[in-house]
């Protein structure tokens, strides 16, 4: 299994408080990781990270690294990063325009003006996100007509048309029906053939359904969010090693 | 500790689970005195007895589906739910053990025959000793004594062999006891199985404790020698 992540000893503060102790993590590559955890553990902020998401508030500090294709990522240029890893966030986030234009947003924004070029990447985009059937037709109707699961799916292209190595997804269900919660997760499967992703979700049986891998994240004492185990998805909801692992995916947590 | 009443949930199955275990003890030491006693009318209350156990079974296997569904348990729990599927229908069987020694005491109610009775009483107290400690033991969830009870088969399939030989001689002193005596046979055979079927509920409680599957074979080398 190729290595597609590199954490090491990465510690995170907002200001005083440390969010994140001493992470030691590996992403393998073109495979699903969930990371799981109760409220506060500081798994949006470890995957926020990955896309330097938090660069944006102030006092925030890190130490350690973060390792991709041999760089890491803390040091890299926040653009170029972006380029490599794209976000799907919790609720779906289309921009106020059409269909189309969501999804050829990032492609222009990186320099492509080719009309012919662009209507290939929305298409293909479109696809590989499970949405061109149900909006070919429909490209310049605004990306908010659409319904909420076709909305993230939506966001999904836009996150593909950029061609990322690795799509972050936190918590991309939870606004979602069960119907379009299941669309998203079958999509996973597909995107996992040619993308790495790392996902954050409540939802257990959404990890246990969706994901290769699981990560467990707990707090200290001092409410730092450290990683508790990190194995196989199937190891870890039928036999996992810790105690603490076992209460939390048991619901007998506390 | 979060989650009562899902635990309580588990505990009355497992409560079910023990009570249609001592439902089979009963049966199986019903059984053998019937023989013992050729007494047919005690014989047939195990007929009865069998139907109120499958339905027993049915029952748990239906409770624990509910929970399954409508719980979702992960890790120890699910180890724990699946085993209990495979316990009870292992302890299903055991009943029809019992229910087939049950018909050989209705069969051999009138007939005389020299029944090593002794061999199969011991047989059967063997077998039912190992069946309560390996019930106990899968309650408590104790992987180390569950790991212990499978050699105490070795002993029940000695008595067997001793059973298997006994019939075999009455069979010879007079040819017209081969019928009869074929049942002894069997009789000995369903307390061997059983026994043997111990050791199944020996090896679920080992996966819940390790979450690991695995066969407890103690008696490779005897199964050479049976019946030489």
């Amino acid at each position: 299994m190729k290595i597609q992540i590199s954490v090491k000893n990465f510690n995170f503060f907002y200001g005083k408080f440390q969010a994140l102790r001493d992470i030691n993590f590996e992403i393998p590559e073109r495979q699903i990781t969930a990371i799981i955890g109760p409220s506060g553990c500081g798994k949006s902020t470890f995957i926020r990270s990955f896309n330097r998401m938090n660069d944006l508030i102030a006092s925030v500090s890190t130490k350690g690294e973060i390792i991709l294709d041999g760089e890491n990522i803390l040091e890299l240029d926040p653009v170029t990063l972006r380029k490599k890893i794209g976000m799907v966030f919790q609720r779906p986030n289309p921009f106020p325009k059409s269909i189309y234009e969501n999804v050829a947003y990032g492609p222009r924004a990186h320099g492509i003006k080719n009309k012919n070029q662009l209507d290939e990447i929305v298409e293909k985009s479109l696809k590989d996100s499970f949405l061109w059937d149900e909006v070919k037709k429909d490209l310049n109707k605004s990306g908010l007509s659409l319904s909420g699961g076709q909305q993230q799916r939506l966001c999904i292209a836009r996150a593909l048309a950029v061609e990322p190595e690795i799509i972050l997804m936190d918590e991309p269900a939870s606004a979602l029906d069960p119907i379009a919660t299941l669309k998203i997760e079958e999509l996973m499967q597909e995107l996992k053939q040619k993308y790495t992703i790392v996902i954050v979700t409540h939802n257990m049986q959404q990890a246990a359904r969706a994901s290769d891998y699981t990560a467990f994240f707990n707090m200290l004492p001092d409410r730092a969010g450290y990683l508790v185990e990190h194995d196989f998805t199937q190891k870890i909801f039928t036999n996992p090693k810790e105690k603490i692992t076992e209460d939390y995916i048991s619901g007998r947590f506390g | 500790m979060s989650r009562k009443l899902f635990s309580q949930k588990i505990q009355n199955i497992k409560d079910e689970v023990l009570l249609l275990g001592s439902m089979v003890e009963e049966a199986v030491h019903k059984s053998v005195n019937a023989l013992k006693m050729r007494d047919a009318k005690l014989a047939k209350q195990i007929y009865q007895h069998d139907i109120e156990l499958n339905d027993k079974r049915f029952s748990i296997e239906n409770a624990i589906l509910i929970v399954i569904a409508t719980q979702q348990p992960m890790a120890r729990d699910l180890r724990e739910l699946a085993s209990m599927l495979d316990v009870i229908s292992e302890l299903e069987r055991m009943g029809d053990y019992a229910k087939g020694i049950a018909k050989v005491a209705v069969k051999l109610e009138n007939v005389e025959l020299k029944i090593p009775i002794k061999e199969i009483e011991t047989m059967a107290e063997l077998a039912i000793g190992m069946l309560h400690k390996a019930l106990t033991a899968f309650i408590n969830e104790d992987a180390k004594t569950a790991a212990q009870i499978p050699y105490e088969d070795d002993a029940v399939d000695r008595i067997y062999e001793d059973v298997y030989h006994k019939a075999v001689e009455l069979m010879m002193s007079d040819p017209s006891n081969v019928d009869n005596s074929n049942l002894i046979i069997w009789v000995g055979h369903n307390l061997e199985r059983l026994a043997d079927r111990v050791t199944n509920i020996c090896e679920r409680t080992v996966f819940i404790a390790t979450g690991e599957l695995m066969e407890l074979e103690v008696d490779e080398e005897d199964d050479k020698l049976e019946f030489e």
